[in-house]
């Protein structure tokens, strides 16, 4: 198949690539730019462990073509500590017991990120329903919404 | 990694670009939108197009505008549908479906035009392309001799029709605009579907829905949807309901469809005989248990279809209740639930 140019932008870095059409952009985020922070789940849409900004918004990069991201802005989870500081979502995922095994925090922190960029204050039930196309067989997602809530506060105190 | 077949891609930059290349890549070509079907069963296998046409740079087919008539472009995604106030006011139907399809994450790329021409479904069907071989495939191919697993002695496909917001907009009376190469057309939405599980559109391979109308007639409305859990699934069943009182509640118009029952979304004929009545009791009842007898739920989706088919009973008296007003706490269990999951999220 012939490759195409891709040129985007991830983590704030210009990247341009060649690439194959049938590439999906979660392949080409941690085949090509190894950054596999960014997990391979069921590869069907039904996990949300692929999770990345694409223009601020939360998608699956599993069924996002790679070449659908042409001038677009990435975020992956390697994207949110800003220097060596870690984002108050991944101290609080961490300070609250929100992982366990750690497969689906990444798809976790950045739907969470989206959700309080846009609502600070979300409540519970936007939490819950925020981050109901994100599965976690370990915490019982208790945790994760009391870490979400945590890091919603730590960012309003600041 | 599953990955999708060989298939060259084009970027169309307006939909005249992208029905033009629609009309020369022939009956192998496909428009992407959200991509959150057609991506999946290309990774299965189930779909092999050589060409993509990507409509994501399509800027004239998103928007909402509700000025009387709703207009929405076929590219407007069903998070921006969901977030609409303007819709959530005046077509509850309409918000309560999109806001219960799929995941807010899948939400955000996917598109209502990808909705309403989303591929049926079936468990025989929606599996990897191994999975399938290892059962000789069945009707829907890609081998020539495969049988239907759900009705083996008969030739057609049951597969599910699958969409939330169809049956929701066919109650709603909604319309839809089709463009390609040869000009525009217009057609009442349910319309759309043919009801053959294999081939589940009637429209031409190169017409692209460009958008969906819904007239301004003030209507209540409603959407009930089954699934096991309470995010990501397909809908098991879904009842839309649309009803238009009139004075002393005497019903002027009613349209109650019934999705993922059959291979297409199901206007009950039923309906009309609710014109020119009042939603007593006994209407509701009588009208409830009539119309569940269109849903023939065949062993191929999930849960027991027996129990699909008392569900479908209990939320058509369920939708109708709660548009005549009733308080949805005094009702059994699994309607209640039903309608305060509804209320629960987003009102
Ligand atoms: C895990 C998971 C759960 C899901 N749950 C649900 C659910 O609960 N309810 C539900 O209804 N759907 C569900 N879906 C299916 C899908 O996400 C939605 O139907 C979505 O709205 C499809 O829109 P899209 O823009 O992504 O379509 P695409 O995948 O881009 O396209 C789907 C089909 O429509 C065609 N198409 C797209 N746009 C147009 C257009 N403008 N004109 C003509 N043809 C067009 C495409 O060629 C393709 O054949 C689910 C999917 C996944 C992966
Ligand atoms: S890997 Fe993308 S949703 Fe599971
Ligand atoms: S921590 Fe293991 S899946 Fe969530």
């Amino acid at each position: 198949m012939d490759k195409v140019r891709l040129a985007l932008r991830v983590n704030g870095e210009p990247v341009d690539l060649a690439i194959a059409p049938n590439r999906t952009l979660l392949e080409v985020l941690r085949e090509d730019l190894a950054l596999t922070g960014t997990k391979h789940g069921c590869e069907l849409g039904e996990c949300g462990a692929c999770a990345v900004l694409l223009d601020t918004r939360p998608v699956l990069s599993c069924l996002v073509l790679a070449l659908e991201c042409e001038g677009a802005d990435v975020v992956t989870v390697e994207g949110l500590a800003q220097d060596a500081r870690l984002d108050p979502l991944q101290e609080a995922f961490s300070d609250c017991g929100a992982t366990q095994c750690g497969y689906c925090t990444p798809g976790f922190l950045i739907t969470a990120k989206a959700l309080l960029d846009e609502r600070p204050q979300a409540t519970r039930a936007e939490i819950a329903e925020a981050l109901s196309g994100n599965l976690c067989r370990c915490t019982g997602y208790i945790q994760i919404f009391e870490a979400v809530e945590q890091a919603a506060r730590r960012i309003s105190d600041e | 990694m599953m990955r999708a077949g060989r298939f060259r891609y084009h970027v169309a930059s307006t939909v005249a670009d992208a029905a033009a290349a629609l009309a020369d890549g022939g009956p192998h070509a496909r428009l992407l939108a959200g991509g959150t079907d057609l991506i999946p069963n290309m990774k299965r296998r189930q779909d092999t197009p050589d060409l993509l046409v990507s409509l994501r740079h399509v800027g004239e087919l998103r928007g909402i505008s509700v000025n009387g008539e709703t207009a929405i472009h076929a590219g407007t995604s069903l998070d921006d549908i969901v977030k609409s106030a303007a819709i959530r006011a005046v077509h509850p139907a309409l918000h309560r479906a999109a806001s219960q399809i799929a995941s807010p994450l899948i939400r955000n790329t996917a598109t209502l035009g990808g909705n309403l021409c989303v591929d049926t479904r079936c468990n025989y069907y929606n599996q990897t392309f191994e999975w399938r071989k290892s059962i000789g495939f069945c009707l829907r191919g890609p081998v020539p001799d495969g049988i239907c697993w759900v009705a083996p002695s008969g030739r057609r496909c049951w597969a599910t029709a699958s969409s939330d917001s169809a049956p929701a907009l066919i109650a709603l009376g909604a319309r839809l605009t089709l463009l390609s190469r040869e000009g525009e057309r217009d057609i009442p939405l349910e319309e759309l579907y043919a009801d053959d599980g294999a081939c589940p559109l009637t429209k031409r391979a190169d017409e692209i829905v460009t958008s969906i109308r819904i007239p301004s007639r003030v209507v209540r409305s409603t959407y009930w949807k089954l699934r096991r859990r309470g995010s990501i699934d397909f809908p098991a069943l879904g009842v839309a309901a649309a009803i238009r009182p009139g004075p002393h509640g005497v019903i002027e118009d009613a349209r109650i469809v019934l999705g993922a029952v059959a291979s297409h979304p199901l206007l009950v004929p039923e309906s009309q005989l609710l014109i020119g009545r009042t939603l007593t009791d006994n209407v509701i009842e009588e009208f409830a248990e009539g119309a569940a007898r269109h849903a023939r739920p065949l062993d191929n989706t999930d849960f027991a279809m027996t129990w699909r088919k008392s569900v479908a009973r209990s939320f058509l008296s369920g939708a109708l209740r709660e548009l005549r007003g009733d308080d949805p706490s005094t009702f059994p269990l699994l309607a209640r639930e039903t309608a305060l999951r509804n209320g629960w999220r987003f009102e």
